[in-house]
């Protein structure tokens, strides 16, 4: 029964405590002991949120009982970046500088979980403030593949990705500010969206770059991560970048399959850097859509491959004035000084990682003055650039189809020393955020290794329904199975 | 560009970092390398394309000049490393306000 | 390096080689309800840390959203100042760490401010200048922090405890171009902008309180020259009069650097009123480098042409106009214009004329009783506890008889004091002038028997000894004898036989 819970969707799960086949505090104890089996392997989670979760899914049940209203998720455990501020609950961002924060409020999307009576089993473990594709920026230790231990998750929401991978929680939550929710789904086998810029409340969420960052759902199915977006998405008050108008239907269209859709083949990524694994996946994709009925054409996007230049210039930048704040006076790490400067310089290098010190001080250099012009602004003009391509591209496509990642997960400490070799991995999925745009992340099988693979799905500025769409008859056709096998799995644990 | 060491240096004063030599010395390679990189970006940007700050064109998203409750003070003081008599302490500032 | 300057010591000789050029910085604090990025209250007075909020205290993940009435309140100013309304205006981030400051930047407003290109007249002695606005731009205030073991000061302090009270308090900061010529035109440019801001109402603008503060920019070059010299700013400038004595003293200094062959460095500069001079400010370098860029987390301010026009439809009678209004409609001298004006006394008296006081008489009472009873309450005149129409029924017992200058004066007083209206204060104190020569007689007669020496002077043709005889029927009558009647009767009574 525990297993089978586990295993289970969170459209199963709702419909089986809605059909009182199995209360929500069920549903959330298995996860617990599932997280408890699996965590000392993966260390998916900062901090497991046992005793609130149980006393929420209690609530669930007796609210059920007493035929009060629920929410779209009642009683389905969710895994929530530590990015995301919980009102009372340590936030930590993967960051010694925050360790023991407690936000005094709740960022809009924990506000509207709750609404939606979605369970929060625990925080999840990501590279320090998001700055990271392994997770291995973690002042907090790294996150491990349920796919092979000896390998990273991505990230930076890889303790997310995970979580939903390893069945700790079918419905998890990350943010994505280059691909942070793609590529760690796309490494651990599981769907993952970005959502068009501002289609979710970033109130809350704390800021990386500001530009860039989205929040957006993780979760094993394409219907799933549907429903998870449907619960946070929507205009806020306070979030002055929110989208003003209500979020499209995202569910109504899911099963309308892909006959006649045009699909653009992004062409001139097929060529260069990626693994064969990945190549292989892509191309079954492709097989699977034309099968389907789509018409699958190549495109270019002549400037994509400008995007890591522009999004490593224009991300750092953002990022060392949003993380000016953190200076040992009104919350996190202080290191005392003699003095307010001393001090404050003392805390920041000593709460920092090495990841995000670097970053901080790309972008300060790239503001400061005599540079701005040649870097933040010229970041700026290629997003413009990039951004017309993107344009240019939907003239004659519905949807863009394309790697996530260039390879599989790779091995931990792989990558750490070479910051550029790590940037590198965010080739694919950067473009879309310096546009705004959605896109998904989608497994597409296994390479040789087996390893996950996955394929980037892209739509334009609220293209989301389209994106689910496609994505959905992609995995129904593909047939994924998400659980993950082989001698270093974490599968190997309960064996 | 590769930077020198005193470069690094303005900049981490910029950035508030008390730096170790070391670290000056390990980001001083880091930054001109990645920078080296970066710099591409010049390369296709011509003064004719409009820089995007933002991805959608937003405007006057202004909130109404009503109150909304505060947080109580102790709220607001309990992520405080340090605070004396309900203010937030810093140890002595040498720099004035610019 | 500094020169001891003081300005008697300047010849005529040595003012004639050197021109002073002066722009302002005034920073405005808004009175809209709230804070400019958040909704926490922006009242006076709260205990520390008490309006303050997720957003106002940098709390990570919290967003700002810009407060529709603070930029309505920045447009109306910049309206009034005749500046055109930027059709699309930006936050930009301004870096720099400072405890005070939440998130160690301010957002602010860098190359596209919401007001560009105005001016204002200023009248002094030397004649009336018009003063270029380069700018009007919406930015928030900082915290404040007080010093701890220093008496205050900021040097050898043990440590410093911050309240997040102000933070995020809109500001509107307004710069001059470097238009004007001495310190008397200085303090006439912010006394008018002052004027200008407290008739729109956007703020109470107290220099002393700081809700309105003035950095000033000052070089020196030669008479005739066209090229700026090299100019330093001036900060810390709390009252008009210490902006005019810091001017005066910057512009003494640069003169004697100047004479002397030295050069006058570029720098910031504290003025320190109880010194009665300025000293270089302790800074880095490097913190000037404010890495401007566009706030990521703001959208733009495109103000629609139809709310600009409405917003200038409703813009209030500026100064300059009520000035004339003033002494062109209402005849009175212009400097008593300018005092009612600048005191925020003008619709006080407009609102008196309306309710049938002839306006000399209103505006002399308010120029007189009125501002004196302020200065000696600390009450800001434009806050004075009284009404046009008390006003204008004080005017009208004192014109029709009932109560003597004297006591009008004292009616006056209680008014302001809060003890009613004058008709009011009147009756209750029984303090009706007695006119009815009955009345006072016995009065009369007494005093000439208690004062026979000066009732014996006046009765020698000595009209001037009457004083003392009309003092004594005031006491008598508790000041309420008519004066003139009472001096007729003693006159009369008083009479050389014959």
């Amino acid at each position: 029964m525990t297993a089978a819970l586990t295993r289970a969707t969170a459209v199963e799960l709702l419909a089986a405590m809605g059909a009182g086949e199995v209360a929500a505090v069920e549903v959330v104890r298995a996860h617990l002991e599932r997280i408890a089996a699996t965590e000392e392997r993966l260390h998916a989670f900062l901090r497991v949120l046992d005793e609130p979760a149980l006393a929420h899914a209690a609530d669930v049940d007796r609210r059920r009982a007493a035929g009060e209203p629920l929410g779209a998720l009642a009683g389905v455990p969710l895994a929530l970046k530590d990015i995301l501020c919980t009102a009372g609950v340590p936030t930590t961002c993967g960051s010694r500088i925050l360790e023991g924060y407690r936000p005094p409020y709740d960022a809009t999307v924990v506000a509207r979980l709750r609404a939606a009576d979605a369970v929060v089993v625990g925080k999840t473990n990501l590279d320090e403030f998001a700055m990271g594709s392994s997770t291995e920026n973690s002042a907090f230790g790294p996150t491990r593949n349920p796919w092979d231990t000896s390998r990273v998750p991505g990230g930076s929401s890889g303790g997310s990705a995970a979580a939903v991978a390893a069945f700790d929680a079918p419905l998890g939550i990350g943010t994505d500010t280059g691909g942070s929710i793609r590529q760690p789904a796309a490494l651990c086998g599981v769907v993952g969206l970005k959502p068009t810029y501002g289609l979710v409340s970033r109130y809350g969420l704390v800021a990386f770059a500001s530009s860039l960052d989205q929040v957006g759902p993780m979760a094993r199915t394409v219907t799933d991560a549907a429903l998870l977006l449907g619960a946070v998405a929507g205009p806020d008050p306070m979030d002055s970048t929110s989208l003003q108008e209500p979020a499209p239907d995202l569910l109504g269209d899911l099963d309308r399959g892909v006959d006649g859709l045009r699909v653009g083949l992004v062409a001139e990524e097929i060529e260069d850097g990626m693994a064969p694994g990945v190549r292989a996946g892509l191309a079954r994709a492709v097989e699977a859509l034309e099968r389907l009925g789509a018409k699958v054409a190549d495109v270019r996007l002549p400037h994509a491959g400008y995007g890591i230049a522009a999004y490593y210039l224009i991300a750092p930048s953002e990022a060392s004035s949003n993380l000016s704040r953190y200076d040992g006076v009104r919350y996190g790490l202080r290191v005392d000084g003699a003095t307010t400067e001393e001090m404050t310089a003392r805390t920041r290098d000593a709460g920092f990682g090495d990841e995000v010190k670097r970053r901080v001080m790309i972008g300060t250099h790239a503001l400061s003055a005599g540079y701005y012009d040649a870097y933040y602004a010229q970041a700026q003009r290629v997003r413009t650039l990039i951004m017309r391509d993107f344009a240019a591209a939907y003239e004659s496509c519905d949807v863009l189809l394309g790697p996530t990642s260039p390879g599989t997960a790779f091995p931990l400490g792989a990558k750490i020393d070479d910051p550029l070799a790590m940037y590198l991995n965010d080739v694919y999925t950067v473009p879309s955020n310096l546009a705004g745009a959605p896109a998904l992340s989608l497994p597409a099988g296994l390479d040789d290794g087996g390893l996950p693979v996955g394929v980037q799905l892209m739509a334009p500025a609220l293209g989301e329904p389209t994106l689910l769409r496609v994505a959905r008859a992609l995995e129904a056709e593909l047939a994924f199975d998400p659980t993950p096998r082989g001698a270093r799995s974490s599968e190997e644990v309960r064996a | 560009m590769a930077l020198s060491s005193e470069q690094v240096r303005h900049v981490a004063a910029l950035a508030r970092l008390a730096l170790t030599d070391d670290e000056v010395e390990a980001l001083r390679e880091e930054l001109s390398q990645i920078l080296a990189y970066a710099e591409q970006v010049g390369e296709v940007a011509t003064d004719d394309v409009p820089p995007t700050s933002h991805p959608f064109p937003l405007a006057n998203v202004l909130r109404a000049d009503d109150p909304r409750p505060s947080l109580p003070v102790t709220d607001a003081l309990a992520g405080a490393p340090r605070a004396e008599r309900d203010r937030f302490h810093v140890p002595r500032i040498v720099v004035e306000q610019p | 390096m500094t020169t001891a300057p003081g300005a008697a010591e300047a010849t005529a000789e040595q003012a004639e080689r050197w021109e002073p050029v002066i722009g302002l910085e005034v920073h405005v604090e808004l009175s809209t309800r709230t804070k400019m990025f958040c909704g926490c209250a922006t009242d006076f007075g709260g205990a520390p840390n008490t309006r303050t909020c997720p957003v106002c205290l940098g709390q990570p993940g919290s967003l700002p959203v810009a407060n529709a009435g603070a930029v309505e309140y920045g447009i109306r100013l910049g309206l009034a100042l005749g500046c055109r309304i930027a059709p699309d205006s930006r936050f930009h981030r301004k870096n720099y760490f400072y405890p005070d400051m939440p998130k160690n930047y301010q957002i602010s407003q860098y190359d596209v401010p919401l007001c560009v290109g105005g001016g204002l007249e200023v009248v002094t002695g030397a004649g009336r200048r018009h003063v270029g606005i380069t700018r009007v731009h919406m930015e928030e205030d900082t915290g404040k922090s007080s010093h701890v073991g220093s008496g205050g000061r900021i040097h050898g302090a043990d440590h410093s405890l911050v309240d997040y009270n102000r933070a995020g308090i809109p500001l509107l900061e307004v710069v001059s171009e470097p238009d004007l010529r001495s310190a008397e035109e200085a303090r006439a440019y912010l006394t008018e902008l002052r004027a200008i801001v407290r008739t729109l109402g956007i703020s109470d603008a107290k220099l002393e309180e700081g809700s309105m503060r003035c950095d000033a920019n000052v070089s020196l070059r030669p008479v005739g020259h066209t090229v700026f010299g090299t100019r330093v700013e001036i900060k810390n400038m709390n009252s008009l009069r210490s902006l005019g004595r810091a001017i005066l003293y910057e512009v003494v200094r640069q003169r004697g650097l100047l004479d002397a062959g030295e050069p006058v460095v570029q720098e910031t500069r504290h003025w320190d009123e109880d010194a009665g001079r300025t000293s270089p400010l302790r800074r880095k370098e490097e913190i000037t480098d404010y890495r401007y860029f566009p706030d990521p987390d703001l959208v733009p301010v495109m103000p629609a042409p139809e709310w600009v026009e409405r917003l200038r439809a409703d813009l209030p009678e500026m100064p300059g106009v009520t000035r004339s209004r003033l002494t062109e409609g209402l005849g009175l001298p212009a400097e008593q214009a300018h005092t009612l004006v600048h005191a925020g006394l003008a619709g006080l008296l407009q609102d008196a004329a309306a309710a049938g006081s002839g306006p000399a008489e209103a505006a002399n009472w308010l120029t007189n009783e009125v501002l004196t009873w302020c200065a000696e309450h600390g009450v800001d005149p434009a806050d004075a506890p009284l009404t046009g129409a008390a006003l204008a029924e004080l005017v009208g017992l004192v014109a029709d008889g009932t109560l003597s200058a004297r006591l009008g004066r004292s009616v006056l007083v209680d008014a302001l004091d809060g003890r009613g209206t004058p008709g009011r204060i009147v009756a209750a104190r029984g303090l009706r002038q007695i006119s009815d020569s009955d009345r006072l007689a016995a009065a009369v007669d007494e005093a000439i028997a208690a004062n026979p020496e000066a009732a014996a002077r006046v009765r020698e043709g000595n009209p001037k000894a009457v004083g003392p005889l009309v003092g004594a029927v005031m006491r008598a009558t508790g000041g309420q004898a008519n004066p003139r009647v009472v001096n007729e009767l003693l006159r009369s009574r008083l009479a050389a036989p014959g």
